[in-house]
């Protein structure tokens, strides 16, 4: 199956997307390949995310791989965020995933990794 | 028998199952399939003939250079164009525009000014972006109206004497919209400047000649025509031409070498330096071949039937947003669409699961996206051996992409 069932449903009924007001970490950014763009947002407390959120217009993939991303995250220590790797999130997606669309999947990683970028040293 | 049921025969690719579904290609705006007699000619070449061209003593390089030199002079006829010195084959078109925006380029003069559209493929936008940064002149576009045609009011506007350069797509490779080069001429001339024409989408689809068209440069690739990839033509008028240094050095682009300085061969050698693409040559050769005894006019009107139908069939199913213009005439074969709330890519990847192969994404046009306000589009496009039953496929499946997801 192309499009797992996880992909499909946190592609209908994402439960991380949106913003947080006044956020500790934010970014965002592009994958040229498809023109895909995705931010996230994140409240960190005691070097832990608190609080994250994705927005952006992406294919389901890329959004579904944002979501499963931000709930592994989740009240996680932000050095651990920023250590996800692919093979977690594909885990997580259930999805075989052919390699042209890889990047869709590790595009919400690096954007995290910018949007916490510098944190882990200032927690 | 439609042209497409006589054709597909020729192309052996089409006889495959892609995913448990026979194949339905709607990608030859990016690449078409090879008829049989352009493989073979090309195996034939390297079976038999293969050798270096030009300064090859031998038979074999007699042979090579004979078939490489054959080739021109069948493009040369394709396109109408006066004279074989005026054809130059390149790797392709995105080859054959940074070619001449080198060359023009170092003519350039702080202030020059060089004219674009928004409907450019990057092929023809980004080339003249770093010849205008090298020399200090000035990149301008012509705005894209209604999401379809040309702002000709604001072309006129823009034109000046600085303008040295327009370049402009025949064939938008999203929009499909065919864009009016004889008028673009007239104007770019009477301000002085040379016209420089993308004819990737144009010349595997529409009758050509390079000479009414008044375009002072116009290049394509042999990939998109039922050619090999890696060869492709830039066309240039003589008397341009003649007026340019060479884009690049090498082997083949001189008559005599000193240390310190050289001196240019006759056209079209001047702008081959190095080895050419002899079999792409002789491919290409044998798909102008192929498609000269078809006949233009008959293709551009198979295609011009599947557009129309695809364009009616799309605009039936709820969702679908068309882009370009919606009159077949205005077009060439290409579709662009997208389905609400589905990613280009998304629809892609789920036509691929029925075995039909669209194109989705921007397409190397993102200021045009940009224009459009999208990311990207899914794109099916036709080529001679594309049916009325593989835009009825296509049809039914976009019919339920949404369900899908």
């Amino acid at each position: 199956m192309l499009y797992s069932s996880v992909i499909r449903e946190r592609y209908r009924r994402p439960r991380f997307r949106g913003t947080l007001t006044d956020p500790d970490a934010r970014f965002e950014d592009v994958n040229p390949l498809c023109g895909d763009r995705i931010r996230i947002e994140c409240r960190l407390e005691g070097g832990r995310v608190a609080e994250a959120r994705h927005t952006g217009d992406s294919c389901a993939i890329c959004a579904a791989s944002a979501d499963v991303l931000l709930e592994l995250i989740l009240g996680r220590p932000v050095d651990f965020a920023v250590a996800v790797g692919a093979g977690q999130l594909l885990e997580r997606l259930e999805a075989d995933i052919r390699p042209s669309r890889m990047k869709c999947v590790t595009l919400p990683i690096a954007v995290l990794q910018g949007a916490l970028d510098g944190k882990v040293a200032a927690r | 028998m439609t042209l497409g049921e006589q054709c597909r025969r020729d192309f052996p690719i089409l006889g495959r199952v892609i995913n448990g579904h026979p194949l339905v290609y709607l990608d030859s705006a990016a690449s078409s399939q090879k008829p049989t007699q352009v493989i073979e000619a090309v195996q034939h070449y390297y079976e038999r003939s293969h050798s270096n061209v030009h300064r090859s003593i031998h038979t074999l390089g007699e042979e090579a250079t004979e078939v490489y030199e054959a080739a021109r002079d069948a493009v040369r006829g394709f396109i109408a164009a006066r004279s074989r010195e005026e054809i130059v084959f390149t790797r392709g078109t995105t080859e054959a525009i940074n070619l001449v925006a080198q060359a023009v380029g170092r003519t350039l003069r702080s202030g020059d000014e060089i004219l674009v559209t928004e409907m450019e493929h990057h092929s023809n936008l980004i080339p003249w972006q770093m010849a205008c940064r090298d020399r200090g002149a000035v990149l301008k576009a012509v705005p894209v109206l209604d999401g379809a045609y040309l702002d000709m009011t604001a072309f006129d506007g823009l034109l000046s004497p600085r303008t040295r350069v327009v370049a402009v797509t025949h064939v938008s490779n999203v929009l499909g919209t065919i864009n009016p080069v004889g008028e673009i001429a007239r104007q770019a001339h009477a301000a002085g400047a040379v016209l420089v024409v993308d004819g990737a989408q144009a010349a595997p689809h529409l009758a050509l000649d390079v000479v009414a068209s008044g375009a002072d440069f116009y290049a394509f690739s042999g990939h998109k025509m039922l050619g090999p990839t890696g060869i492709g033509v830039l066309y240039g008028r003589r008397e341009v031409l003649e007026g340019l240094e060479p884009a690049w050095g090498g082997g083949e682009m001189i008559k005599e070498v000193w240390i310190d300085h050289a001196q240019w061969n006759d056209l079209p050698s001047r702008f081959e330096p190095g080895t050419p693409p002899i079999a792409g040559a002789v491919g290409l050769h044998a798909a102008v071949e192929y498609l000269s005894k078809l006949g233009m006019e008959r293709v551009s009107a198979h295609e011009r039937a599947l557009t129309a139908q695809c364009l009616e069939a799309l605009a039936r199913i709820p969702g679908v947003t068309i882009y370009g213009p919606m009159n077949a005439e205005l077009k060439g074969a290409a579709v662009a669409f997208n389905v609400s709330g589905l990613h280009p890519h998304d629809g892609a990847a789920l036509l691929d699961q029925q075995g039909i192969a669209v194109r989705a994404g921007h397409h190397c046009a993102q200021p045009l996206m940009r224009r459009l306000g999208i990311v990207g589009t899914l794109r099916a496009s036709f080529s001679v051996y594309s049916t009325a039953a593989d835009v009825e496929r296509l049809a039914r499946a976009v019919a339920t992409l949404r369900d899908e997801l």
